[in-house]
């Protein structure tokens, strides 16, 4: 039953500041969704920026990519091996990957559905078009070769959905949602994308290591349209630890991790009952600043182990976001189980 | 497709709403039959195409659930209007206040005092065998007395060019939303036609809506809490349910954001915590509504709703059990309903209905089975409808039999002529039947939709009006015909 103490703190409000929890939690999804979307298509331009800079006798590891998914075992299952055509397909086209461009995309649509009545109807047309676009792309295969054209419409896309949010969305509860969804997947599939240096896509071996290090992190930057913004914050040639420090601690770079969270934590400070939320924030800061950053970036199973780490912190933060926010006072759960 | 000319235009017997019988448009139907016929054939396409793209941009859609997944298809839509000339319509309204508020009057008594049946107009076991009578809700005292707050009412027009009332849609009837998107369509595809102020605007109903949910709360204050409670995002009407709530800037609600307190108030779940609920528009049916009284499995509804409904806490529209007076055997009584309850004569004609239990009827139905639709009387009985000119003598002789066997659970009715509307196909104009669903608002006062939503059948020949089944809907203009007057000149400008 639910508690008097529940009612009593049940405020009238008025309707345009709050929202249904239930809306909220498919608002939030939907921004994480369209920045999957998005990043999952960097993730894959990382490749393919190296790809172009390196010599061709030497060997990309597309494999290493499903591994970063973290859905390994998905992608065996249905896939004989880990070569490009298989990975790209997994990756981009395949409805049985719930991580794939196509589901993402599709998964967006799905919640904008249910939220039309509040989300303006442009970036509903936007979506639906995009969906549309990729879903007929995928029908006719993505090829290597259509590879580039494929990852530019999907990232430009999802740019411009979050250029027409920002452009036709008051600010209430519904764009504060958004930015908490969008700037936590960010984060976490900016370290995702940080993990594929980590992840040996070059050969090992310390003499041929060093020739292409610096590539592979100008790949990294690249893929998050970093290069130009590193160039003017750090005024220095490419180098690892620099790199890396940009992209975790930078608090300028949208898409640095530090920054990421500091939006997200501005955008929490609107809502009530943030105080568990703002701690996990500030967990992951922490961490942040506590990384030791030239030996992440010389000891690549280092930093692997820091995005595991950091990524652990994220899944709390999200967790902390849920319970307070899209599953209702803790007497309601009381309620529900009986 | 080719230029029009309405000279060759074939209403092929029926009554047509635009043209009359000497092939000459009706006079309320003169200047838009000269603006499309000054259109050439390019023109023409251009306005169809103009209509879709509309129609695609502003997201006009209904949802079809098949095979486990969900279509989202265009809403079909023909560019003719369809016109009523307003004098005719507000002898409709009239009378569709009429139907209504004696309707409300008839259900509330049905759950107090019964007096009806009492005074022997309305038979005791018609109540004991409707399956749309709730027993949980005798007693019940609603805001205004009124239960069906928001009706649908289903008119046709026979070859006599009389309007009749074809049923009432008393529990959650759709299409509101509709009507209002076909009016916003035509007014960016012939905006030169309303230049005259001759139409009758259409879009004041959400603001109406508004009023009449809002005047429902049961507490005072000039800012009620008012939600639509849909069943979501599969429910075929969904587009509606987030239309009126868009356009209410009111909260769209589903089962599981509901919860009814120790208090018996009902709240929804807000990122803020809890906020109270006045008014609930609910889209869910009756059964289930709140899974402590009626479905035990519904998960669409709200544990304790009924409970806070009954304590006067939270307004329903539609109340519970309204659908009681939207049975077919009901519909037979609603001229003597009408009697009853306000001594007056109907204003709007009842299809002719003959129930099978009294052996008057009866006795004609059976006499008369070639020229009669025979359809089962309730929900729980009857074994399906028999449309007597089109079926062979020996299934007319089995249905005999049936009715003979269980004259109850039977009634009958003549063959309606539906009439028909130039529509625009593929290769130019033609008749297509059509019907209109007004929809009647009561609260403190009632208030009719200006004509309605009007569906046309699109197949050649075919009756069958229902979007899931190849029907569209056309834009409904009331139109002033008494100020016309130099129309004709105006018209060919428009039209170049």
């Amino acid at each position: 039953m639910l508690m008097a103490s529940a009612i009593n703190r049940a405020i009238r409000r008025e309707q345009e500041t709050s929202m249904l929890s239930r809306v909220a939690e498919n608002i939030y999804w939907l921004a994480r969704y369209i920045e999957r979307a998005e990043d999952t298509a960097r993730l894959l331009s990382v490749n393919s920026n190296l790809m172009l800079d390196l010599p061709r006798s030497t060997q990309l590891g597309w494999a290493e990519i499903i591994a970063i998914t973290g859905h390994g075992e998905l992608f065996d299952e249905l896939y004989p091996s880990r070569d490009e055509s298989s990975v790209l397909s997994f990756i981009c086209s395949d409805r049985r990957y719930s991580g794939s461009i196509i589901s993402s995309l599709s998964a967006a649509r799905e919640n904008l559905r249910t939220t039309r009545d509040i989300i303006p109807r442009e970036i509903w047309e936007e979506i639906n078009q995009l969906y549309l676009g990729v879903r007929d792309l995928v029908d006719s295969g993505v090829t290597p070769r259509k590879r580039d054209a494929f990852l530019n419409r999907v990232i430009r896309s999802c740019q411009t959905v979050n250029g027409l949010i920002e452009g036709s969305l008051s600010y209430t509860q519904v764009r504060t949602f958004l930015m908490l969804g969008r700037q936590l997947e960010r984060a976490d599939m900016t370290t995702r994308i940080i993990d594929v240096r980590s992840a040996n896509l070059l050969p090992r071996s310390p003499g041929e290591l060093t020739p292409f290090e610096n590539l592979q992190w100008m790949s990294v930057l690249k893929s998050l349209s970093g290069y130009q913004m590193y160039r003017q914050h750090v005024r220095l040639r490419i180098r690892g630890p620099d790199v890396l420090s940009f992209l975790l601690q930078n608090r300028n770079f949208p898409r640095s991790v530090a920054c990421s969270l500091e939006r997200l934590a501005n955008a929490l400070t609107t809502l009530p009952r943030n105080e568990t939320a703002l701690n996990e924030v500030e967990t992951c800061r922490q961490h942040l600043a506590d990384a030791e950053i030239p030996v992440l970036a010389a000891e690549p199973d280092r930093l692997h182990a820091f995005v595991d780490e950091i990524q652990v912190d994220f899944t709390d933060l999200h967790e902390a976001i849920r319970q307070t926010y899209f599953n209702g006072p803790a007497e309601m759960s009381q309620q529900q189980s009986q | 497709m080719s230029h029009i000319n309405w000279e060759e235009y074939k209403a092929s017997g029926f009554y047509d709403e635009l043209i009359a019988a000497d092939g000459k448009p009706r006079p309320e139907a003169v200047r838009l039959c000269q603006y499309l016929a000054n259109l050439d054939a390019r023109e023409l396409q251009e306005h169809k195409t103009a209509a879709e793209v509309a129609i695609q941009l502003m997201g006009i859609t209904f949802t079809v659930y098949t095979e486990g997944t969900m279509i989202d298809r265009a809403w079909p839509f023909d560019i003719v209007p369809r016109i009523i000339p307003l004098q005719e319509w507000q002898k409709t309204e009239a009378g569709l206040k009429q139907r209504v508020q004696a309707l409300n009057m008839f259900i509330d008594d049905l759950y107090h005092d019964q007096k009806i049946i009492k005074d022997g107009i309305f038979p005791r076991e018609l109540l004991t065998h409707s399956v749309n009578f709730r027993p949980q809700c005798v007693g019940i005292k609603t805001p205004h007395n009124v239960w069906a707050h928001i009706c649908g009412s289903d008119l046709v027009r026979d070859k006599d060019g009389v309007l009749y009332v074809l049923e009432d849609n008393l529990r959650v009837p759709s299409g509101v939303s509709y009507m209002l998107e076909n009016r916003n369509v035509t007014k960016r595809v012939m905006p030169e036609l309303f230049a005259s102020g001759q139409i009758q605007p259409v879009d004041d109903y959400t603001s109406q809506l508004y009023d009449m949910l809002a005047s429902m709360s049961p507490r005072p204050g000039d800012d009620p809490s008012i939600v639509i409670l849909t069943p979501g995002i599969y429910n075929s009407a969904y587009y509606e349910h987030a239309y009126l709530a868009q356009q209410m800037g009111v909260q769209l609600v589903e089962g599981s954001d509901l919860v009814v307190g120790d208090d018996d108030c009902v709240y929804m779940r807000m990122v803020d915590g809890l906020a109270r609920v006045d008014v609930i528009y609910r889209r869910v049916d009756d059964m289930f509504l709140d899974p402590e009284v009626f479905n035990p499995e519904s998960a669409l509804g709200c544990r304790g709703l009924m409970r806070a409904w009954r304590k006067g806490n939270v307004a329903l529209a539609n109340a519970p059990g309204a659908g009681v007076a939207d049975d077919k055997v009901v519909y037979a009584f609603v001229p003597k309903i009408i009697k009853y309850y306000l001594d007056q004569e109907a204003l709007l004609p009842n299809v002719p209905s003959y129930l099978c239990m009294f052996e008057d009827d009866r006795n004609y139905v059976l006499d008369n089975l070639d020229k009669l639709v025979v359809k089962p009387a309730n929900e729980s009985g009857g074994y399906g409808m028999m449309i007597g000119p089109h079926v062979s003598k020996k299934e007319r002789k089995k249905f005999a039999e049936l009715i003979k066997a269980d004259p109850r659970n039977y009634m009958a009715q003549p063959t309606l002529a539906l009439s028909t509307s130039p529509t625009l196909i593929d290769h130019g104009m033609e008749s297509r039947h059509v019907d209109l669903r007004p929809f009647i608002l009561s609260g403190e006062s009632t208030f009719v939709t200006t004509g309605g939503l009007t569906r046309v059948a699109l197949t050649k020949g075919s009756l069958v009006v229902n979007s899931s089944q190849g029907g569209g809907s056309k834009d409904t203009w009331i139109v002033d015909v008494d100020g016309l007057g130099d129309q004709p000149g105006h018209s060919q400008r428009a039209g170049n």
